[in-house]
């Protein structure tokens, strides 16, 4: 089972699907503002995840939005000058580690109980929950891999599906004093890549 | 300053943070949610205040005396309707990059979200049309707060801010400690430019052998006017001027070619077209100058230098782009471009001008728009202050006030909001007491805002309007004649009320003028008034504004008579 199955630019609809890291200021109504410049331009965000940052007052956002790639990277440059926005990046073509946690409900009876743990085996996730009709199972992995296991588990009857939605870093540096992945220029990409020593917000 | 380290109210607190912000004039119309704060107003003398009958005429003043001074413009409301009626202008300051800072009373902190009598949620409605919005849920945080709103309205790109206060943050104690700086890590605003890209652009302009600068609201915003002026001279570079750029150059300069676009001098289109490299200077290429952008001035490489990043390739592709403060960036340019000429092209905008004349205007014995903005710019000698709406009186405003002092033009660009025109030219006004401010206005936006001739008299700010009657809205009659197959609906005012009459209503003087021959002298009157005075200015209804290149469309659509 491939980690690395899809491409994280590729989307089913034609549409490009671009995944924008944000580090924001924890601040009343940050989210409802970065919502509001992708909502202004009919932008679906697919997933958004927030969560605490390495430093304290801080949050990441990793975004996922379908939409032209040129619009996107203006909309990126729209958000970095937001007040309680420090830094914008659209990892989409960058090297990133990206990941999605789901927890699902399946119907489980004493018969087919065997057959879905084997199948949680094969795909590394948990049983974390077991009742006398379903078992709860959380899955980490790419979307794709999380997708195959959903599709293979329904014959069995999911109840309910609860997924995160992306996270994303760019990959650290293979050399020591190499360069993270936040201050590079992707160099076949036209899209702008926030640099921290940029002075790029008003 | 006295009465830092003691314990003060937080309306107190709002008012000893204006005064150290340096204001001393506010907008505003009280109302419930803000009387605390208007309780205190008497303690502080520094701080006048000039009660205006509608917010939106508070928000357009305090626009008017920002763009025209360079300050922060400030404007109080209440509340819900109070709140909302900033709106629209807070949006106009939005779109034209002007820095005003608004304080809205808010209901209680208990009350809200429970739709309490006049509650609204302003920083979620104004999050689009300001800079940065907050609500302030403690009274020690106020301080802070206006320290950081000030900063953020007034540097980088300029913007409003509104600060929400709920009524009893206001009447909540706190300690007073104005901070020392502001620590906004997500908010870097930009200085010098990146020696690399100024070098770059230094070398492009090296090459060019037919180069324009399209000057725009950024020169006059960072007063870079003597760094331009300095530049255009030493390389020889004809300038032409956005519309809010206008003033940027003194229309006479030699070197200026006037304003492209939609109704701009055929001649300024002309060279923008003809342009092997065009260098936009605090300018946005806006959707009014370029028309469809695949067809706009396809021959030229393009330098943008702005403060603002996200304007870069927003519009128009960069071959160059240079981030920084204008004044800075252009300081830096300066001495990488040598000393230069251009005698053959600049003879070539001199050919452009001469043979598309957008300065003439027809003969006729009716009177005209833009015989009035003529015989005025004439007058004044394009000195003072000149203030307009929008629509057609706005584009002959522009095409015939020959500026010869910088930022003395202020008009609503990118929002086009008519009605502008009144409350912002009181707010110029407020700014420059001593100084002649002409508002040329339309008979349809006048009557949006003209509740604030009371706020006028009242003050007794002499500011001179001119009303352009046509008695239409004839921006609408010439859309609807040129593009709607004259199928003309809501486009005549068959019921305006007599302006002179209503003038003197208000206690200001009135006058009215309907042929060429008195043009002149009911100008120089109007000028000698000791206060403020509306003139009637009847003139031809169906007078079109030419040159037209249709919305959408490119140079090769121009179209520079009546046919």
């Amino acid at each position: 089972m491939s980690m690395n199955g899809s491409t994280p630019g590729s989307s089913s609809n034609g549409l490009s699907k671009r995944t924008v890291i944000a580090l924001v200021q924890d601040r009343p109504g940050v989210l409802a503002r970065v919502a509001g410049l992708f909502r202004r331009r009919g932008f679906n965000i697919a997933s958004l995840v927030v969560g605490k940052a390495e430093r304290p007052g801080f949050s990441r956002m990793t975004f996922e939005v379908e939409g032209d790639p040129s619009i996107v990277s203006h909309v990126a440059r729209q958000l970095d000058k937001l007040i309680d926005v420090v830094e914008v990046t659209d990892v989409t073509d960058l090297d990133i580690v990206w990941r999605e946690m789901a927890l699902m409900k399946v119907s489980a009876s004493a018969e087919t109980r065997g057959e879905i743990m084997q199948l949680v085996e094969i795909f590394r996730a948990k049983i974390v929950d077991i009742g006398a009709e379903a078992v709860g199972i959380e899955a980490t992995g790419d979307p794709d891999k999380i997708d195959s296991m959903i599709s293979l588990l329904r014959p069995f009857g999911v109840r309910e599906v609860m997924r995160t939605g992306r996270v994303a870093m760019p990959r650290a540096a293979l050399e020591v004093g190499g360069i993270d992945g936040f201050n590079v220029k992707s160099p076949e990409s036209t899209l702008w890549v926030a640099k921290s020593t940029d002075t790029g917000s008003v | 300053m006295s009465n830092e380290g003691n314990e003060l109210s937080g309306a107190q607190i709002v008012c000893e943070s204006l005064v150290r912000e340096g204001v001393d004039v506010v907008f505003g119309l009280p109302g419930g949610a803000i009387l605390p704060l208007y309780g205190v107003l008497n303690q502080y003398p520094e701080l006048r205040h000039i009660l205006v009958r509608h917010e939106q005429g508070g928000s357009h003043a305090a626009d008017g005396y920002a763009r025209s001074t360079g300050k922060v413009g400030v404007v109080f409301a209440t509340s819900g309707p109070g709140a909302t009626n900033l709106i629209t202008g807070l949006a106009t300051a939005m779109m034209d990059s002007a820095p005003v800072v608004a304080i809205t009373g808010q209901v209680g902190r208990a009350a809200i979200g429970r739709d309490a009598f006049q509650e609204t949620d302003i920083t979620g409605a104004t999050l689009p049309v300001t800079k940065h919005n907050y609500l302030v849920m403690r009274a020690q945080d106020i301080a802070r707060t206006i320290r950081e709103a000030f900063h953020i309205a007034n540097t980088g790109r300029p913007g409003p801010v509104l600060i929400d206060i709920p009524k009893d943050v206001f009447a909540e104690l706190a300690t007073f400690n104005w901070p020392e700086g502001v620590e906004l890590p997500g908010y870097r605003p930009p200085g010098d430019g990146a020696i690399e890209d100024v070098k770059a652009a230094a070398e492009l302009i090296e090459k060019a052998e037919r180069p324009v600068i399209l000057a725009g609201h950024g020169v006059l915003i960072s007063k870079a006017w003597d760094e331009l002026k300095e530049l255009v001279e030493k390389a020889e570079i004809p300038v032409v001027t956005s519309l809010l750029g206008i003033s940027a150059l003194e229309s006479k300069h030699r070197l200026n070619a006037g304003m492209p676009g939609m109704h701009g001098h055929a001649y300024a289109s002309l060279a923008l077209e003809e342009a092997d490299l065009i260098i936009s200077a605090g300018a946005r290429f806006d959707d009014r100058i370029t028309g469809d952008t695949k067809r706009f001035a396809q021959k030229s490489k393009k330098i943008h230098i702005d403060v603002d990043p996200a304007e870069i390739d927003k519009n128009v592709k960069a071959d160059v782009a240079v981030i920084g403060d204008l004044k800075a960036v252009l300081t830096q340019l300066i001495p990488e471009v040598s000393e230069n000429t251009h005698t053959d092209w600049v003879r070539r905008v001199e050919h452009l001008k001469s043979e598309h004349p957008s300065m003439t205007i027809r003969e006729t014995d009716e009177l005209l728009g833009q015989h009035v903005v003529k015989t005025i710019s004439d007058i004044t000698g394009g000195r003072g202050h000149m203030v307009t709406g929008v629509g057609q009186h706005q584009m002959w405003a522009a095409q015939f006030w020959q500026s010869t002092e910088p930022n003395n033009w202020q008009t609503s660009g990118g929002l086009g909001t008519m009605g502008y025109e009144v409350p912002a030219a009181m707010g110029v006004q407020v700014g420059h007491p001593d100084q002649t401010v002409w508002s040329i206005a339309g008979d349809g936006g006048f009557q949006m805002t003209m509740s604030e001739l009371a706020t006028i008299k009242e003050n007794n700010l002499p500011v001179k309007f001119a009303i352009l009657n046509n008695n239409m809205l004839g921006m609408i009659t010439q859309w609807q004649d040129m593009m709607y197959d004259k199928d003309f609906y809501a486009n005549a005012y068959t019921g305006n009320p007599d302006f002179v009459k209503l003038a003197e209503a208000f206690g200001i003087k009135g006058l009215r003028c309907t042929s060429q021959d008195d043009l002149e002298a009911t100008i120089r009157e109007a000028m000698e008034h000791d206060g403020p005075v509306v003139v009637d200015f009847v003139i031809r209804a169906d007078e079109n504004v030419y040159p037209m290149i249709p919305a959408g469309e490119s140079i090769e659509q121009l179209i520079e008579e009546p046919a």
